[in-house]
């Protein structure tokens, strides 16, 4: 069965930044002071909103909802046109850009405030789930 | 019969730095008159397509062309006057020499801020004259003010934030990225926006050169090199990309002339991006009533012209004598925020370059 969504932040550097804190209704995040801590989620707060994933400038925070033995759901920040159509079959992508796997897309919405930045959901195999952080951009012609 | 106008404050440039300042010095009670050459203001805020880092009071997670009309319309709101399609040609005691159009006219103020911004530096190599290659500051004029594809093969060189964000930026328009390289062995700028490129498929490069470009009356091509730890190229490593387009982010040089012109004492400081012209924590130079903001008083990011912006409009402000002890305390929190923004392993270096420039001031003022 599938667990639910939680939110996984991949922000690495103390850089001066925050609102993911202030994005998120439940208070799952904190920041504080300084302003450069790397941000620290509480995933038992975390509802799977969304909202940080797209008040977050950098495009770091993902949701995973994990299904051992069965089909994942990865979601990220996506920024480029044409967007995929929901059911369609696209390319899986890692950190580094590099096709994994296939992905169906499940959902394709933007949160209230995300002024522009989609979130694309895929469905992916579970083992993929760590791994797959994007899809390929679908050509514009 | 040339115009001669007077004000309390005058702010030359209508960047995130200048904007926050006018608001600022408007908003304790001065009158303030704005100038920028552009036809709108916004400075290079109205590229930035992308959301801002920082924090709340930095209106972080918004896209910075909003912050641009949110400063506009604040600005207006508050009666400042704002002349655009205006050069401030130079600077004479506490007079501005301006230049609308064809018709020359004068700005004297009983303070002036200089929010004159920073110019992209250059790289040269074989072919850096070719047609296609610019620096990357165009290219996103190219796609984010005018809608148009400086090309659709690109290669960007320097990892810095710049760099990674026109690449992106680039990618978003429908370009391709063909790489990115950074002669440091290490990417300059954030992890995330590096990650959002290399999510998206572009290879970065670090340790690698820009060797010569090619091409026939336009740019076609351009070969690589890896370089050791001295920046030497290692034979070998060559690699030759089919490009249409260079774009150059290889750092920023304050924008001075105007603080050269009006006498401020200067310090070169290469975490800051060159010389700029010493001054206060408070943003007032060498020259009483002369104050800077933004990238002319030291290259750093947009939230960071912001706050010094705001920092050198209340201090305008006090110079002007309008503004009182609550005025004195709104200022000391904005040092706190200056000094947030530059705390953690990104921050420290240009603090420690701000300290040195306002510990040469103080210096200076003994000697006055």
């Amino acid at each position: 069965m599938r667990q639910r969504a939680v939110a996984v932040i991949e922000c690495p550097q103390e850089i001066p930044c925050n609102p993911c804190e202030t994005a998120c209704p439940r208070g799952a995040i904190r920041v504080g002071e300084p302003i450069t801590n790397c941000p620290e989620l509480d995933a038992t707060l975390c509802s799977g909103c969304g909202l940080c994933l797209t008040a977050c400038p950098g495009l770091a925070i993902f949701l995973v909802a994990r299904n051992p033995g069965g089909e994942a759901e990865v979601t990220f920040p996506y920024e480029f046109l044409p967007l995929p159509e929901l059911g369609a079959e696209v390319e899986a992508v890692n950190r580094k850009g590099q096709r994994v796997g296939t992905g169906r897309v499940v959902a394709v919405r933007q949160p209230k405030g995300a002024d522009g930045t989609w979130l694309i959901t895929l469905a992916v195999p579970d083992d993929l789930a760590a791994d797959v952080r994007g899809m390929r951009r679908i050509n514009r012609e | 019969m040339a115009r001669a106008e007077v004000t309390d404050v005058a702010v030359v440039g209508g960047g995130p730095a200048g904007l926050a300042a006018a608001l600022a010095a408007r908003q304790a009670g001065c009158g303030v008159v704005l100038v920028d050459e552009n036809r709108t203001l916004g400075g290079q805020l109205r590229k930035q397509i992308h959301k801002f880092f920082g924090s709340r009071v930095h209106r972080a997670g918004i896209r910075g062309i909003r912050i641009a009309k949110e400063l506009e319309d604040a600005c207006l709101e508050a009666g400042v006057k704002i002349w655009t399609e205006t050069v401030a040609y130079g600077i004479f005691g506490s007079t501005l020499g301006l230049m609308r159009g064809r018709n020359s006219l004068t700005l004297t103020a009983k303070a002036i801020i200089l929010a004159t911004g920073a110019s992209e530096n250059a790289l040269a190599f074989p072919g850096c004259t070719l047609p296609g290659v610019m620096g990357a500051g165009a290219a996103q004029t190219f796609i984010n003010l005018h809608r148009v594809l400086p090309g659709r093969r690109i290669l960007t060189v320097g990892a810095g934030n710049v760099g990674l964000i026109v690449s992106y930026q680039l990618l978003q328009a429908g370009a391709e990225v063909v790489a990115l390289v950074e002669a440091a062995p290490r990417i300059g700028g954030y992890a995330v926006h590096a990650a959002k490129l290399e999510r998206s498929g572009v290879p970065i490069w670090t340790s690698h050169s820009v060797l010569e470009a090619r091409g026939d009356g336009e740019l076609s091509e351009v070969t690589v090199v890896a370089v050791d730890n001295h920046f030497q190229n290692i034979p070998g490593t060559e690699r030759t990309l089919e490009v249409d387009t260079i774009c150059l982010a290889v750092g920023l040089t304050p924008l001075t002339e105007l603080a050269w012109q009006a006498g401020c004492q200067f310090a070169y400081s290469g975490p800051l991006g060159g010389h700029v012209p010493l001054h206060s924590a408070d943003m007032e130079t060498t020259v009483p009533g002369l104050f800077v903001a933004g990238d002319i008083s030291g290259v750093e990011e947009a939230s960071t012209a912001l706050e010094e912006g705001s920092l050198a409009g209340m201090s305008a402000a006090l110079f002007v004598g309008v503004g009182d002890r609550k005025l004195e305390a709104k200022r000391v929190e904005s040092r706190e925020r200056l000094a947030q923004l530059r705390s953690g392993p990104f921050g420290t270096v240009l603090q420690q370059a701000q300290d040195s420039i306002v510990r040469e001031w103080a210096r200076c003022g003994r000697e006055r």
